[in-house]
């Protein structure tokens, strides 16, 4: 099959407000005939289901966790971008949609892009009239602060708290749709398989995560809202029960996966104390605003500081590195996440990294205490500093932070259209599970922006696209063969799992296959490792379908069930964004080729061989998938050395 | 580090629990109170024995899903933080750490320490947010809103819906968390629309659920990981008492 | 169920309600103490005979003890059926509950404090109330019942001394957390007013339990005639 995004014609401007003029309506009493299955309560999520509940739609809501609130959205601390332009600081919806390209490092599908960048200022009229508490200033109007990859301040927040403060409002407007009788809402459910009839997307399995129960769900489209696969790597700063599973039961049942090998690592985590590590916690990028990244000069000074012989407080201001202010002096602290990234590995591959294991950089808030005082630091950040201090038992007022690059955000996910369609017709992809607005790396202050503009603006009109024509599909019985087969599958692969019956614990295999991805396919690639990483996965992979333990039965709740069928995905989509890695024979945003690098060690793209989209086609586990090229074509935006210097 | 661990076992909402002891050893002082279940969860896994079962998610104190009932403390000692967020350099070595679930009528045992707190969910159902459907919206910056209101409303929506509030409370009243919610939207221009019906539904949907009623001990300030006030209650009390009275 | 009904019978309606009789008693307490503390004039009971005289015979502060009575009764049935709902609301007990890291033991002792002041009125309207509406008091030459001696020879027993000690000690630790909670039930308990509020209930929460202590006190060891 050709892959059609189905970008409307006509200038990059008038696309959007061209298609919703044209798209197909689907009238209200025929809405109410027809069911929507949404996967997951995240922002987009959530706001898909509240949405398309407000306008008449039969919506069933599913969440793995105990409560909507619970998705992961809520940890976003830093804030959300749009282009109001309430700073009078020169930005402007074309300039979000340029600036997200270019942190992208021109990956991405320009006419989403600038959907995104438009609708962005009605999602924060949106969350403001919900209630969202926004950062004020005395004047009583929103205030904004700027993040990386930007030079003007268009991020709206919340103090450190505003993916939390956005999905409750999210959640709110979801709950206010299940009191009133619109959505019906299974929480603890986790979607274990994708239903297709005749080609199009029907319905999921269900596992009722309580009592083991698996149910059948019709739907007469799906949504999978369901986040990304930063878990692969075990280690990151995603929640312990985010997982790749629903987005890779669709993968398996013909929606291509596009992009997997961009992943972003984050520049500002706490470091890693030890190996009982279970998650990464971020700290928010906002931090760089006013703190300064930076190691000794010396690898002397740097390994008296690990020996702990120094304090980073006796490292003289000439001798410290200030290496982000040294290499990119027009953006600094506040160039982009991929860079930061490497930066802080180069440093300490250098041997000039700080902390016990050499494995840290310092973000110091000493000049900026000395130049606005602590009390307004303290403002600005003092819930994130308390965080700090709870987690590593070091005061970050006294002595510099310690930060280490996590995983925290992958680009990559399910092909969809401009529609938001997956290449299963009726099944569709939102947020960070789809894979179509940050290219190869991710703006800060962007995830929150693309989520509940997939959500609350874009869905609610390209579904109707879809929906139209199905006016007349009768909900199909849960009796049909198809759901049969489907939850035949599911009951096996569970009851394999737990007949096993061997030596090895999930987490083990799990903490496995997060070194390996690490190593290999982490922050810097190269054909030899990624190639070894293959092999290696596979071999995991058959390891744990011999030797993994897991207790409990299958009906009734249990966690250690749940966490091995997640891994046992995760297993395969390792193998799966390696080969994505291998075939990109370039550097790009969060996929840095160590073969494909500038003398000065800055990612070298490949313009003329990638400029397209990866988007892989499941052909059964023992088999390499298809490769489809989406090409991307820039015609608005002139493809350039991504420079922050 | 070395510890005793009794820890509340029940294997569903319908069986009886009782507190089974483990021994634990060489816990590092750095780990968290989370890891220090996953080690003996990995053990036990090894061992052929059923794990105990917890509920966690995000792991940095922001979920609100993580809910344990730690030496008789909801989260454990630790001021202003999550069980997630404490750390085992807070315990004694040596000491015997007993953990259980949160316990309410309104929150029943799923299984060992995990609780099903929907309750909460129905709660925010029956009146907890703003009705604007998506597109309705007025330009952000339309409503200027006086900072200190702005300021107070995000304190009280700081909320995290863990329910720490129920399971410390001797009543198991849910007053601080439906007034968390209350105050966030009554604070704020948006929310004046709904006001009395939304205090009125919230409550009445707070007694069906069967939570307790709030008698000043404040118990639910002081455990509540996230700081939110019990002054939050007393605008719950205003406004309800006000709703009611209400002429029009 | 109508508007009113539905109050009464939320859980913040019943609090509402032991937070109004609950000042009501509060204000009725400080006419009781400051008429009862007439006995320290030291003037053979003359000037606290006549005010209780004054107060037995008036049809307006009569009509008040109506009122005074059905209020306790409602702040006590109110109680127990909030006691009973509220432990129903945890069936389960924890097995190791450490309340008082976040809590006062007397906050949560106020159903136990409120029975001990329950039975210490039971056996305080027997001593007084009873023989000066119905039993009849000794004659006085200015007209009034002579309840000060009833005063007298009750208190002269030591053990009656020491009942009324727990009742008003019980009284004083039901105040120190009743006082502040009836103003967090109306609502008044804002950040501004806050400090305010729990400073008035200190004072009064000590000085009034003080003062009625002295009385039996003071009687027993005769430091009043």
């Amino acid at each position: 099959m050709a892959l059609d995004s189905k970008i409307p014609a006509g200038p990059l401007a008038d696309k959007w407000t061209n298609y919703k003029n044209k798209v197909k309506l689907v009238n209200p009493a025929n809405k109410r005939k027809l069911e929507i299955i949404v996967v997951g309560t995240g922002l987009a999520g959530a706001s898909a289901a509240a949405t398309l509940a407000e306008l008449g739609y039969k919506v069933k809501s599913f969440c793995f966790q105990d409560s909507p609130r619970r998705a992961h959205s809520i940890a976003a601390q830093g804030g959300i971008n749009a282009a109001k332009n309430y700073k009078n600081d020169g930005d402007s919806v074309y300039r979000l949609f340029y600036d997200t390209v270019k942190g992208g490092d021109f990956r991405s599908r320009e006419a989403n892009v600038h959907r995104l960048a438009e609708v962005s200022v009605n999602i924060i009229d949106q969350c403001v009239a919900q209630g969202v508490p926004f950062a004020r200033e005395y004047g009583g109007l929103l205030d904004n602060r700027s993040f990386g990859g930007a030079q003007v301040s268009r991020t709206f927040y919340a103090r450190g708290q505003t993916g939390q403060q956005l999905l409750l409002g999210a959640y709110q407007a979801l709950e206010r749709q299940i009191g009133l009788g619109n959505v019906k809402q299974y929480s603890r459910h986790e979607m274990l398989d994708l239903v297709v009839i005749d080609g199009k997307a029907r319905g999921i399995i269900a596992r009722d995560l309580v009592t083991g129960e698996l149910e059948r769900h019709f739907g007469h489209a799906v949504l999978l809202c369901t986040g990304g696969y930063g878990n692969v790597f075990f280690l990151s700063t995603n929640a312990m029960g985010s997982n790749v599973t629903a987005a890779w039961k669709a993968y398996k049942k013909g929606a291509y996966f596009a992009n997997p090998c961009y992943t972003q690592i984050h520049p500002t985590c706490i470091p890693v104390s030890g190996d009982y590590q279970s998650k990464l916690t971020l700290m928010s990028e906002s931090l760089r605003n006013d703190g300064r990244v930076w190691v000794p000069k010396t690898q002397a000074d740097a390994q008296a500081i690990r020996e702990g012989r120094k304090k980073p407080t006796d490292i003289a201001e000439g001798d410290r590195d200030y290496y982000l202010e040294r290499k990119y002096p027009s953006f600094g602290n506040l160039a982009p996440r991929d860079i930061s990234s490497r930066s802080a590995k180069e440093a300490c591959d250098d041997g000039r990294g700080v902390g016990k294991t050499g494995l840290a950089v310092y973000l110091d808030f000493a000049d900026a205490i000395k130049r606005l005082g602590r009390d307004v630091i303290e403002a600005r950040y003092g819930n994130l500093f308390e965080m700090y201090h709870h987690i590593t038992n070091e005061d970050p007022y006294e002595v510099p932070m310690r930060i280490y690059p996590a995983v925290h955000y992958t680009m990559g996910g399910i092909w969809v259209d401009y529609e938001l369609m997956t290449s299963v017709p009726g099944l569709y992809a939102l947020g960070e599970a789809n894979f179509s607005d940050h290219g190869a790396n991710r703006l800060g202050a962007s995830a929150l922006m693309q989520g509940l503009a997939d959500g609350y603006f874009v869905i609610p009109y390209t579904i109707g696209s879809y929906l139209s024509g199905e006016i007349f599909t009768q909900a199909i019985p849960t009796d049909h063969p198809a759901f049969e087969e489907a939850e035949k599958n599911v009951r096996d692969r569970i009851s394999t799992l737990l007949s096993i019956n061997g030596k090895r614990s999930v987490d083990d295999f799990h903490k496995e296959l997060g070194k390996i991805m690490w190593d290999h396919c982490g922050m810097a690639r190269n054909a030899e490792g990624l190639t070894k990483a293959r092999t290696m996965i596979r071999e995991l992979r058959d390891e744990f379908w011999k030797d993994v333990k897991v207790t409990g039965t299958a009906d009734s709740f249990n966690p250690d069930l749940e966490k091995a069928a997640r891994v046992a995905d995760f297993l395969e989509l390792g193998e799966l964004m390696v080969l994505d890695a291998l075939n990109r024979n370039e550097s790009c945003g969060g996929h840095f080729r160590t073969e494909y690098q500038t003398e000065d060690g800055e990612a070298q793209r490949n313009d003329e061989q990638y400029t397209y989209v990866a988007a892989w086609q499941f052909n059964g586990l023992d088999n390499d998938p298809t490769m489809h090229k989406e090409e991307l074509i820039y015609e608005n935006v002139q493809l350039a050395v991504r420079s922050y210097k | 580090m070395n510890f005793k661990l009794r820890i509340w076992r029940q294997a569903d909402s319908k069986s009886n629990g009782k507190l089974v002891e483990y021994s634990i050893s060489d816990v590092n002082p750095d780990m968290s109170f989370l890891e220090m279940m996953d080690v003996l969860n990995d053990r036990l896994v090894k061992e052929g024995q059923e794990p105990v079962a917890f509920d966690h998610d995000c792991r940095e104190g922001i979920c609100g899903m993580c809910s344990m009932y730690i030496n008789g403390r909801a989260h454990g000692p630790m001021k202003l933080s999550t069980t997630c967020q404490l750390y085992m350099r807070n315990f004694e070595d040596g000491e015997t750490i007993t953990i259980e679930p949160f316990r309410s009528a309104a929150f029943p045992v799923i299984k060992d320490l995990s609780v099903d707190r929907t309750a909460f969910d129905r709660i925010i159902a029956a009146g907890g947010y703003v009705g604007v459907s998506t597109g309705q919206a007025q330009d952000a910056n339309a409503i200027p809103i006086e900072k200190h209101h702005a300021d107070m409303a995000m304190d009280a929506a700081a909320c995290i819906g863990c329910g720490a509030c129920v399971a410390a409370c001797k009543n198991s009243s849910a007053m601080l968390f439906v007034s968390a919610k209350v105050s966030h939207l009554a604070l704020l221009p948006q929310g004046q629309a709904e006001r009395k019906t939304r205090v009125l539904n919230m409550v009445e949907q707070m007694d069906e659920e069967g939570f307790g009623s709030c008698t000043n001990t404040y118990a639910c300030e002081a455990e509540c990981p996230k700081g939110i006030s019990v002054t939050n209650i007393a605008r719950l009390n205003r406004e309800y008492i006000k709703a009611s009275f209400s002429g029009d | 169920m109508n508007w009113f009904g539905k109050f009464l019978t939320s859980s913040i309606g019943r609090k509402f309600v032991m937070g109004l009789t609950g000042i009501a008693l509060v204000l009725f307490l400080i006419v009781h103490c400051g008429i009862n503390a007439l006995i320290f004039v030291n003037d053979g009971g003359v000037l606290f005979n006549e005010a209780a005289h004054f107060m037995g015979t008036n049809i307006i502060i009569r009509t008040m003890e109506i009122g005074l009575f059905v209020g306790i009764l409602l702040h006590i049935v109110q109680a127990y059926m909030l006691a009973v709902a509220n432990s129903k609301a945890r069936p389960g007990k924890y097995q190791v509950n450490s309340a008082n890291a976040n809590s006062r033991w007397y906050s949560r002792s106020m159903t136990l404090l409120g029975t001990l002041i329950l039975l210490f009125l039971i056996i305080h309207l027997k001593h007084f109330w009873v023989v000066s509406r119905f039993t009849g008091l000794e004659e006085t030459s200015y007209g009034a019942g002579n309840l000060y001696i009833e005063m007298q020879e009750v208190f002269a027993i030591g053990w009656v001394v020491i009942v009324y000690l727990i009742g008003v000690i019980s009284l004083a630790w039901h105040l120190l957390h009743g006082f502040q909670s009836a103003f967090q039930t109306f609502g008044w308990n804002t950040l501004k007013y806050r400090g305010l509020i729990k400073c008035a209930g200190k004072v009064y929460a000590i000085l009034i339990p003080l003062l009625f202590a002295l009385m039996p006190v003071a009687m027993y060891f005769e430091w009043i005639k």
